[in-house]
């Protein structure tokens, strides 16, 4: 869709577009937009600053910008009550790296097939991913599904399962394998006598590897982020991913005195609530904040990808 | 006879294709399709039965539309609906407002670098949990530490309990939505003005056309399709509430219900407090048929004006 070549072969040397705006006009421009893209950013440095001040200064001046003093005493004490955290963040791996596993090979395998047009029943199988996207089972059927019909209430897969499968990621792998996959290279390959699960695995896979990325991407981020499945199935704290942790703690502040008594720090200890708090936010994001700039591409990739109609 | 023996032939032809759709399609059936024949519950007085699913859905009792009595003879339908459908029209239409506004704002600016940057930083937000969010919002709105009741005793005005005070939130919610939102949409409308062909651009400005006159002649149109469908797609999901921006932002709280009460979060604190689930599924049901409905409108009148458009 967007023609990059086209793009940047418009882009002189410095920088400089002759389609952008000139002198003071582009300066205010760009100034507005600073502050919008600042404004988007800010709440995150917001509480990195909050998660490194000390308890007293927080007492006293509530949360500052620039605080009285700074302190670890958090992230101390996050680290002396590891036990919940560090299972969380097992948990959080765990689901993440399965579940985005899974979802890779059910999409492309599904993907990939409905691209094909010797497949003769591909219109209905698509039809069976779309029409998903159009209507659906509601909370309660679906919590009845998982519960009763699958009995996975408290079990690890609930928070796995529920999240494998996305209409919408079937639709963009389709269209990648459409688009990237050279139907001479195909025909070819099977002149040669190559079994189409070979031709899958050795041609179009390796083709597709973009496509892959990005659906990866979605997929880990979808796990990573979740909270809600833990919300409806799991009560069993050892099973709480990190999401489900931290909205946990934030609701019930009893819950990070609970984990105190869990990892058998000795009471009367003062807890730094808010800095502890805010450190968990930091830990829980500081992977997708770090790891952003790099997948970024990929992610854009797929969204334009997924909003073009064929 | 033949048709029988002509199927089968076919299924065996196509053995190794519906081999590599059968993974995804069973848990199609196990995630979305049962769940659909589960909307019978709605109807029913919902018990359950030792021998499993199916057996639940097929021993409880039918009860007709008593379920839905409730739902609508008292004024519960009414406001989930109306909260509901009134957040997501301004989440859609501002939303779309600024997706596009500053798509072309990015566009225009003349060092790509910094487009770079600020596209970065505008997307960052739609990477984070409604959690992590909610957190975010809790440093500016806590009550004795928040950043902003600080600000308001500096000018020594009274500190305000925002988790309890109903009034505020409306536009609370819609800023924070716009916050996460917009620059992901953003990024489809950026890839899309991207890539518009340069020589239209050329051609307006050898004719002396202002950048104003470039964008609303040139580059509106040129996305007018795209605002289109995403906007259909929208619209199709105007009776689904963004859970998460509901339930955390607000952390749940019982004193902003009337602002918060969305259809989502009406089935989800039904399920999880009342205990009741054919009630709660009636409420589900009415979100999934005329959610439903509404796609099959929005695409049929958009396929009336223009082909293109239409999303199927």
């Amino acid at each position: 869709m967007p023609k990059k070549a086209n793009n940047s072969s418009l882009t002189l040397t410095n920088g400089y577009t002759p389609y952008g705006l000139k002198g003071i006009s582009n300066v205010i421009l760009s100034i507005m937009m600073a502050v919008f893209s600042f404004i988007c950013l800010f709440p995150f440095i917001y509480v990195i600053i909050i998660s490194f001040t000390a308890e007293e200064s927080l007492i006293r001046n509530g949360f500052q910008i620039i605080p009285d003093s700074w302190s670890l005493e958090g992230y101390k004490y996050l680290w002396k009550s590891q036990g919940q955290i560090l299972r969380s963040i097992g948990v959080t791996l765990f689901i993440t790296v399965f579940g985005t596993l899974l979802s890779v090979v059910m999409i492309s395998l599904f993907g990939y097939a409905i691209s094909r047009k010797e497949f003769k029943y591909r219109r209905l199988f698509t039809f069976l991913a779309f029409f998903t996207m159009l209507f659906g089972g509601g909370l309660v059927p679906t919590y009845i599904v998982v519960t009763q019909f699958l009995g996975l209430r408290d079990n690890i897969l609930a928070l796995i399962l529920p999240l494998v499968v996305q209409a919408f990621w079937i639709i963009i792998m389709r269209t990648f394998f459409i688009r990237s996959v050279p139907e001479a290279v195909i025909e070819s390959a099977r002149i040669d006598g190559a079994s189409e699960i070979r031709i899958f695995m050795q041609i179009v896979l390796p083709l597709s590897l973009p496509a892959i990325a990005t659906i990866a991407l979605f997929s880990t981020l979808t796990y990573w982020n979740d909270w809600f499945q833990a919300l409806l199935y799991i009560t069993d704290p050892d099973l709480y991913p990190l999401q489900a942790l931290l909205s946990k703690i934030e609701s019930n502040i009893e819950f990070l005195k609970e984990m105190k008594l869990i990892s058998g720090l000795q009471a009367g200890i003062t807890i730094p609530e808010d800095s502890a708090k805010m450190a968990m936010v930091v830990i829980s994001t500081l992977p997708i904040a770090l790891s952003y700039p790099f997948f970024q591409k990929y992610f854009v990739e797929g969204l334009t990808v997924g909003s073009v109609k064929e | 006879m033949k048709w029988f023996k002509n199927t089968l032939r076919d299924l065996y032809a196509n053995r190794i294709w519906l081999m590599f759709v059968l993974p995804a399609t069973i848990w199609f059936i196990i995630f979305s399709y049962l769940p659909m024949i589960g909307h019978v519950i709605a109807f029913k007085d919902f018990r359950i039965h030792r021998d499993g699913f199916f057996a639940s859905l097929w021993h409880s009792e039918w009860v007709g539309f008593k379920n839905f009595e409730f739902l609508f003879k008292t004024n519960v339908a009414w406001e989930i609906t109306r909260n509901t459908i009134l957040y997501n029209l301004v989440f859609i239409f501002l939303g779309l407002f600024l997706a596009v506004a500053f798509a072309i704002g990015l566009s225009l600016l003349a060092n790509k670098k910094l487009t770079k940057i600020y596209q970065t930083g505008m997307l960052f937000p739609h990477f984070l949990s409604w959690v992590v969010v909610s957190y975010f919002v809790m440093t500016f709105l806590s009550t004795d530490r928040g950043a902003i009741n600080s600000l308001l005793s500096f000018f020594g005005v009274e500190a305000i309990s925002w988790y309890y005070e109903p009034i505020y939130w409306p536009f609370i919610l819609v800023f924070m939505a716009m916050w996460k939102g917009v620059g992901y949409q953003m990024i489809v409308y950026l890839a899309a003005i991207v890539g518009i062909d340069r020589s239209y651009y050329e051609a307006a400005m050898i004719d002396g056309a202002s950048k104003w006159q470039q964008i609303r002649h040139i580059t509106i149109p040129m996305i007018t399709p795209l605002m289109m469908i995403l906007t259909i797609m929208n619209i199709g999901r105007i009776f689904y509430s963004d859970f998460g921006l509901f339930y955390q932002v607000t952390q749940n709280s019982g004193a902003l219900y009337d602002v918060t009460n969305t259809i989502d979060m009406y089935v989800y604190n039904g399920l999880t407090t009342l205990g009741d689930m054919s009630m709660t599924a009636a409420a589900g049901f009415y979100q999934s048929v005329v959610g439903f409905a509404l796609v099959i409108i929005t695409n049929y009148v958009v396929k009336k004006v223009d082909e293109d458009y239409a999303l199927f």
